[in-house]
Order: C-alpha cells, then sequence, then structure tokens
C-alpha cells in the first residue's frame, strides 16, 4: 500500500468537479452561452440538499463496510412534517418547530443505534425497517395537509445574492467544519480509524461503540436538517420530499471518492458530485432528450464516473 | 442446550409459522386452498427475485438494480416476447447476459457493487421506460395460463416456493460449484489460491442472479398480465430483507436458499396480514418494518451467543 503517493497523484475528488465542469460546458455549448450563469445558480440551489444528507451518508459509510443509513429519506420527511406542522406558518413558532423537528430527527438516529447495537441488525436492514416506521409516523402525523413554511424560514432557504444561494455558502461552511472535523479532531480520527479497522481501533482503545453512535445522530441530524430546509424551499413538506435523496445521498457520498469500504472521507468530492448529478440532469433535459433517454445515460454515467475512478484496492 | 446453528436455520421457518398461524387466526378463511392461493401468489416474484438477490449476496456484492430489472422483464415480456417470441427471447437473453457483464466489471475494476448496481436501477428503468412509457402491454397467453395454474390439492404458490427453494438448494449448498461459488464470498483469496477463478465465479454467480431475474419478472408479469416499468421498485428492498429474514449474512458466502424463499414468503405474507388486521393505512408500511425487526431480533437473540466467535 502506499496511500500517501496514491493521494497526491491521485486526488479522488478531482474526477467528479471536472466531470461537473465537463457537462457543464456541453450543456452551455449548446445554448450557444445562455443560461450558463443560471444553471449553475440552480445546480447550487438543488445540489445543497443533497450534499447536507450526503455529509451525513459519507460519515456512516466511512464508518466500515456494511454501514449504510437507508432512513435518510424517512428521517427528511419525519423532520420537514413536524416542522412546519408546529410552526404553522407563524413566525414566532419558527424556533421550536426547528427543536421540535431536529429533535425528533435525534430519536431516529437513537432508534437506529440501538437496532444496530443491540439488536445486532445489519444497518442497512435496520435502517430501511425504522425508516419504515418513520415514514408511517410522518403520514399519520402530517395527514396529507401542506402547510406554508414560515415566510423568514422561506426567505432563507431560498435567497440568494449574485446568484449564489445563501444556503449553499451556509452548507459549504458545514462542509468546511466537517472535514476540519474529520482531520483534526478525535472524533473524526476515530471514524476513519474505525472504517479501516474496527478491530484495530477497538484494541487501540478508542471508544468504537460511542463514535458509532455519534455517527448514526449526525447522518439522522443532518437529514432532519436538510428536511427542514427542504420544506422552506418548496413551499412547505411532502411525503415523498424524501424519495430521491436514498439513492442520490449514497451515490454523491461514492462518485465524490469516499470509499464504501469505510475508512476513507471524503468532503469536496460530495460538492463536486452534487453538481455533476443535478449538472447531467439538466444537460440531457436542454438537450431534449425523453425521459427514458435521461434515465439510462444517469445511470451510464454513474457506472462510467465509477469505474473511471477506479475500486481502491482491496486491503482485507 | 439446544444447537444453536439448528435453531437459528429454524427461524425463518419459525417466523413463517407465526405469522401464517396469526393470519389464519384473524380471518379463519384464509384457511383453504384459494384462501392461500390468493394470498401467497405474489410471493413466486418475490421468491425469484429474493434467489437472484441471493446469489449476489453470496459473492459479497449487492444488487441495488432487481427491482427496476424485473420491471424490464415485464415490460419486455409484455411488448416484444408477445408480438414476436424469438426478438423477445433474445432480449431476455440479452438481458441475462448484460447481468453477467456487470459481474465481470465489478470483479475486474474492483468496484463497489452498491454504486454500480445503483447506476444500473437508472439503466433498466430507462429502457423500461423507452419500450413501456405508459403501463400496458400485455402478458403472452402461456404465461397467463402458467401463472393461473391450478395444481392439485396444494396450491401452486407452495409448490413454486418447495420447488424453487429445493433446486436451488441443491445447486448452491450440495454441489461443487455451490461450493466454490460460497467459498467466493467465503474467503476469496483462498478460493483463488487454490486455483479458482475469482472472475469466472463473479460472472457465473451473477449470470444466474440475472436468470432468476428474468424469471421474477415473468412470473410477475403473468400475475399483473400487463406491464408497467416501476411495478417491481420495492423488490430491490423485499429481495434484500427477504435473503436477512432467511438467515443470509452480506458478508462470508452465508446464504440459505430454502430460507430466503421462506423469508419472502413471509414478505408477502406479512403484507396480506396486516390488509386482514385492518390497521389504518398510514400504519401499513410501519407495521412491515416493525414485523422485520421483530423477527431479527428474536434472531440476535438466539445466536447470541454464536456471534462472540
Amino acid at each position: 500500500m502506499k496511500p500517501a503517493l496514491k493521494r497526491l497523484g491521485h486526488q479522488p475528488w478531482l474526477g467528479s468537479f471536472i466531470a461537473a465542469t465537463v457537462v457543464w460546458l456541453m450543456t452551455i455549448a449548446f445554448t450557444g452561452g445562455q443560461g450558463g450563469g443560471e444553471i449553475l445558480t440552480s445546480a447550487l440551489s438543488f445540489g445543497t440538499f443533497t450534499v447536507i444528507v450526503g455529509l451525513g451518508q459519507m460519515m456512516v459509510i466511512t464508518t466500515g463496510p456494511g454501514n449504510v443509513d437507508l432512513s435518510i429519506p424517512a428521517t427528511m420527511t419525519l423532520s420537514g412534517v413536524i416542522a412546519m406542522k408546529i410552526m404553522n406558518t407563524d413566525e414566532a413558532l419558527l424556533l421550536i418547530g426547528i427543536l421540535a423537528a431536529l429533535s425528533a430527527s435525534l430519536v431516529v438516529g437513537v432508534a437506529n443505534y440501538i437496532l444496530i447495537r443491540l439488536l445486532r441488525i445489519p444497518p442497512i436492514i435496520a435502517t430501511l425497517s425504522s425508516s419504515f416506521l418513520i415514514l408511517s409516523t410522518a403520514i399519520s402525523y402530517g395527514r396529507g395537509i401542506r402547510i406554508k413554511p414560515p415566510p423568514s424560514l422561506a426567505e432563507f432557504a431560498t435567497v440568494r445574492y449574485a446568484g449564489v444561494p445563501v444556503v449553499a455558502v451556509a452548507v459549504v461552511a458545514l462542509s468546511f467544519l466537517l472535514a476540519i472535523v474529520l482531520k483534526r479532531t478525535i472524533y473524526g480520527r476515530t471514524v476513519l480509524a474505525i472504517g479501516q479497522n474496527e478491530r484495530a481501533a477497538w484494541l487501540a482503545g478508542l471508544n468504537v461503540k460511542s463514535v458509532r453512535f455519534a455517527t448514526y445522530l449526525l447522518s439522522a441530524l443532518f437529514a432532519g436538517i436538510c428536511g427542514i430546509l427542504q420544506s422552506g424551499f418548496s413551499g412547505g413538506a411532502a411525503l415523498n420530499m424524501g424519495d430521491d435523496f436514498l439513492l442520490s445521498s449514497i451515490a454523491v457520498v461514492v462518485i465524490g471518492g469516499t470509499s464504501v469500504a469505510g475508512g476513507k472521507a471524503n468532503v469536496p468530492g460530495i460538492w463536486g458530485a452534487a453538481l455533476f448529478m443535478y449538472l447531467l440532469v439538466t444537460m440531457l433535459n436542454i438537450f431534449g432528450a425523453s425521459p427514458g433517454v435521461r434515465l439510462i445515460l444517469t445511470g451510464v454515467m454513474i457506472i462510467a464516473v465509477i469505474t473511471m475512478a477506479g475500486g481502491e484496492k482491496a486491503s482485507r | 442446550m439446544i444447537n444453536r446453528r439448528y435453531l437459528r436455520a429454524a427461524l425463518p421457518f419459525l417466523s413463517l409459522a407465526i405469522v401464517l398461524a396469526a393470519t389464519f387466526y384473524v380471518q379463519p378463511r384464509t384457511m383453504s386452498y384459494f384462501g392461500l392461493n390468493l394470498m401467497l401468489q405474489y410471493a413466486i416474484p418475490i421468491a425469484l427475485a429474493t434467489i437472484a438477490q441471493m446469489f449476489i449476496i453470496t459473492v459479497n456484492d449487492l444488487d441495488l438494480s432487481i427491482g427496476p430489472f424485473v420491471g424490464l422483464v415485464g415490460c419486455i415480456s409484455a411488448t416484444l416476447l408477445l408480438n414476436d417470441p424469438l426478438l423477445g427471447i433474445l432480449a431476455l437473453l440479452a438481458c441475462i447476459a448484460a447481468y453477467g457483464l456487470v459481474g465481470a466489471l465489478i470483479h475486474i475494476r474492483n468496484l463497489p457493487s452498491i454504486v454500480v448496481t445503483l447506476g444500473l436501477s437508472f439503466v433498466w428503468l430507462g429502457i423500461a421506460v423507452l419500450i413501456l412509457p405508459s403501463p400496458g402491454g400485455k402478458a403472452p397467453m402461456w404465461l397467463k395460463a402458467i401463472m393461473s395454474y391450478q395444481t392439485p390439492w396444494v396450491p401452486l404458490p407452495i409448490i413454486a416456493a418447495i420447488l424453487i427453494g429445493g433446486i436451488v438448494h441443491v445447486a448452491l449448498m450440495t454441489s461443487s460449484f455451490g461450493v466454490i461459488g460460497r467459498g467466493a464470498g467465503g474467503n476469496p483469496k483462498a478460493l483463488q489460491r487454490a486455483g479458482w477463478s475469482m472472475l469466472k465465479t463473479k460472472v457465473a454467480m451473477f449470470t444466474i442472479a440475472g436468470f432468476f431475474g428474468v424469471l421474477a419478472g415473468l412470473s410477475l408479469l403473468g400475475l399483473t398480465t400487463s406491464a408497467d416499468a416501476h411495478v417491481a421498485d420495492r423488490y430491490t428492498l423485499y429481495s434484500i430483507a427477504g435473503v436477512i429474514l432467511g438467515g443470509g449474512e452480506f458478508i462470508g458466502g452465508r446464504v440459505s436458499p430454502m430460507g430466503s424463499v421462506v423469508g419472502a414468503l413471509t414478505l408477502a405474507l406479512a403484507g396480506a396480514f396486516l390488509i386482514f388486521l385492518k390497521i389504518s393505512p398510514d400504519w401499513q408500511i410501519g407495521a412491515q418494518g416493525a414485523i422485520l425487526i421483530i423477527v431479527l431480533a428474536m434472531r440476535a437473540l438466539i445466536t447470541g451467543g454464536e456471534a462472540r466467535r
């Protein structure tokens, strides 16, 4: 193994940014330079939501093979529904709504960890089963009523300066913070260590249990934040608002260069991958591709990117 | 003390028995030929998809595209296979070959199967939408005839389940090919050093998975009689849950064909059971999640000592 050398010669996140740039250039070449800026703005707006859940998913995936959070979409929905219903378009209840929604998300994180740790259910199945329960809770609590977000939340989620959405800036800051946490804090280093070799991490005296617990909490919390922002952005919570995020939260993590085998996280790659995924769909739309062709090309692109990026050498 | 391994192997059957007993208790009229047939008919395609998933899980991969693949097979069969049988068969064979190729790609480039099959799920869905933009088409007559065939005494789904589980059990658990296949999941390095080709093994396992995926698509179409690209989207999750309910593990080549089929039956039955219980539709999905959790919690209790190695 030559991780240092490999890291220098082959920045894992570079590929996704190059891919995003190429797709964007192809799009504006087609339109003759029209709307290039607008496309970037909307890519930032929509991509930001994928990035938020992607960050949580990345932390979970980094803790090792088999770890993945499939309850993200359901948690987003639950959080959005709770936030909208409690706020009830009333500015005064904004904070209470946010607090309630995030607490509910944390409860989901705790429940996921209990299933994984105490019942030793594989994380994929544990988070899948819990997502069914969460979704039912959201359906039953939400009762299909669409309540508008309070104006200030909608404003925060949609406002942009010079084409740059405020939320995107905030999430860039969050990404930086998480990158520092990963590189410089005991928690972050432990997450990476567990992903590389759980047993070695445990033997080295690292607190494997509580770090894994914190990671599932973090993923649920990010899903909750995303749910609130998404509801603010799209004028209310919808029961299917999380649907697209199941696949995209995993796709951006892996396309962005994070190792599915765990132990190797990549924060900037998530941004590149999220922008790439959005720009790709935009390009195909502008090219006038039929829904079928659009789906096929999206799939082929995902496979092509991961094939070019290559798999990591199996170390175990 | 009872051997934990036997208990563990018996657990899927026990879960099925409990769900079945609960269903009979809530709705005694299901305790008949027609009741069972009606409740379990959709278990056939789910069981076939679960077997497909099981072959992938055997070699430590995961297939997130099996649902859309089953949908695609339905779309091909309700259009091409109906109008031009030769072309239809060729298309289905191409689908199976594609699965083998994906296995080769995943192995040669050492790619994460989750992502590759994630991408594939878009490809299958896209092709299906191109073939059949809106739900429609028609199942070939012979397919409908097979799926609605009324076997004497024992309903078709039960016979089908025993047949599927039995055949796959013999192929995977008793043949030398099966040992190599499971070995590829258990210890790929040892297998390679012993002179077996990992590439060939993976391609073979993926191809078989593709074959069972096609069977799942055909049997589902025989039941629904018309196709829809999205009809089987949930099968991805069902198939994974079925394998795990059946006692399989995600890594290590530890799977059980009979268990997987029984897991699929349990899932299909749980759906019917929840409808009979007349719980609010809001909680239908949630109750399914709860059943999954309860069964797996039971397994954790039973196998508690085993995991500590």
